[in-house]
């Protein structure tokens, strides 16, 4: 059995420990509720974005000049994988579980026959895959969350993506992020980038837009074939795209963002809450050792009073 | 009725209508203005152009200008935006700007701007690769931009 004084600097530890994990469980909190109003005011412009690129895409459907970043390369050889994830760790399961998703995707492209490349965002998502696949990653983007994410960081990421694809370094373009389902829940998910379905794109909207988007698709629809355009579709489209595809990869790190701080919320709350049962028992445990020791000692007075006699 | 469309220059503006349009000026962080108004300028990659309620439905990219909302009167701008580039969609009823970057005109100052400008043309002349040329010459044209918003 350890010595009280083992015992008590267990404790003490511990005890340590569980005010760090409260602290980052709190801070957690008040992060997430900032990712998750970030994420609210993001998303106009999104929806916005969405409504043109409908109307855009109606018109030019049919015309054989539709950009490559809509239509494709007509070819499906190279893929390019973006994996967001998180720049620090401590967040539960949240950076392996989108490392085993881009892990899954990589092994099922390589045995089709595909070529992969991958591009981390995120320190962790790198971490984690440069021990098995490390050959496949081109390049990484990190700390582009720090101090603050916003706007450029994505178009950032966006224009690297665009320039390799003008460069015809792959025809398909695929986004691996974790959707913000609550601070205990985070759905991996893949959204394609290139080419980009603008009809797709409405289904992974978020869950509360949903109606009021569906109204007002249908009103875009009806004045979609008598807008005019200025100066033309082809040239707003090309405008456009790289941009929607900024608005996409922001989007994603947004959900992104109050995914990390709502999963180690939840973990820093289990360590707490681990904490608080491991001083319970060590405590119990103290307790019975210092009460031992004090019988064992009165015992020894006793019988060595009973001796004497 | 015929859609009522408003003279590419602001003087040919003439004040026809007295309902107002739903405005909204919004960049990818957030939603910065969602307002009823009586008209609206916005800087078309064609020619700046003014909306006003009733306007043929339009889809426009936008060059570096300034996006000016007249709330109530016509003649008279009571706000200005400076937007670095971005999108215009105009319907009957409503009017949307998207733009990456919207700087308010008033919180604009001359002489940071003119520092900004000096730095930038510094910057062009130092720079070692074309790429860092191009990045600094896009600023000191963004930069002639602002100062000439700020002067209009």
């Amino acid at each position: 059995m350890s010595s009280l004084k083992d015992l008590r600097n267990r404790i003490n530890s511990v005890k340590s420990t569980r005010k760090i994990t409260q602290a980052m469980k709190m801070v957690a909190a008040a992060k997430l509720r900032r990712a998750q109003e970030q994420a609210e005011a993001a998303r106009p412009y999104a929806q916005r974005m969405q409504r043109m690129l409908g109307a855009l895409s109606q018109s030019v459907e049919d015309q054989p000049t539709t950009p490559k970043l809509l239509s494709g390369t007509g070819k499906e050889e190279t893929y390019l994988l973006v994996l967001c994830t998180a720049d620090r760790g401590l967040c539960g399961g949240f950076n392996s579980n989108l490392a085993r998703e881009a892990r899954r995707r990589i092994n099922a492209l390589v045995s089709e026959g595909k070529e992969v490349k991958v591009l981390c965002v995120g320190r962790k998502g790198r971490d984690q895959l440069r021990r098995t696949h490390g050959d496949y990653i081109v390049h990484t983007f990190e700390d582009i969350a720090s101090p603050q994410l916003n706007y450029d960081a994505a178009r950032m990421v966006a224009d690297y993506v665009i320039e390799n694809f003008d460069a015809g370094e792959f025809d398909v373009c695929q986004l691996v992020y974790a959707r913000f389902r609550s601070a205990i829940k985070q759905i991996v998910t893949t959204l394609q980038l290139v080419p980009f379905s603008a009809m797709e794109e409405a289904a992974p909207g978020q869950e509360d837009a949903q109606t009021g988007k569906a109204a007002e698709g249908e009103s875009a629809g009806m004045d979609g074939s008598v807008y005019e355009f200025e100066p033309d579709e082809e040239s707003i489209l090309a405008d456009l795209l790289p941009r929607n595809m900024a608005v996409q990869v922001y989007r994603a790190l947004l959900e992104n963002n109050a995914g990390e701080h709502g999963a180690r919320m939840t973990a820093m709350d289990g360590a707490t809450r681990n904490a608080d049962d491991m001083v319970d028992s060590l405590t119990l445990t103290y307790n019975r050792t210092r009460q031992a020791v004090i019988t064992k000692e009165l015992n020894e007075i006793v019988s060595a009073k009973e001796a004497m006699r | 009725m015929a859609a009522f469309r408003v003279g590419r220059e602001r003087g040919r503006v003439r004040m026809a209508e007295q309902g107002k349009i739903s405005f909204e000026l919004v960049s990818p962080e957030q939603l910065l203005l969602s307002e009823e108004v009586k008209m609206v300028t916005v800087p078309g990659a064609s020619g700046v152009f003014g909306v006003k309620p009733r306007h043929a439905p339009l889809i426009s990219s936008m060059k570096p200008g300034v996006v000016a909302i007249h709330r109530e009167d016509a003649e008279k701008a009571d706000q200005r935006f400076f937007v670095d580039s971005g999108f215009a969609e105009v319907t009957q009823e409503r009017c949307t700007v998207l733009a990456e970057h919207v700087i308010d005109v008033a919180t604009m100052n001359r002489s940071d701007l003119e520092t900004e400008l000096k730095n930038a043309r510094e910057d062009v002349a130092d720079a070692k690769t074309d790429k860092e040329r191009a990045k600094a010459e896009q600023r000191v044209a963004m930069t002639e931009h602002k100062l000439r918003a700020l002067q209009s």
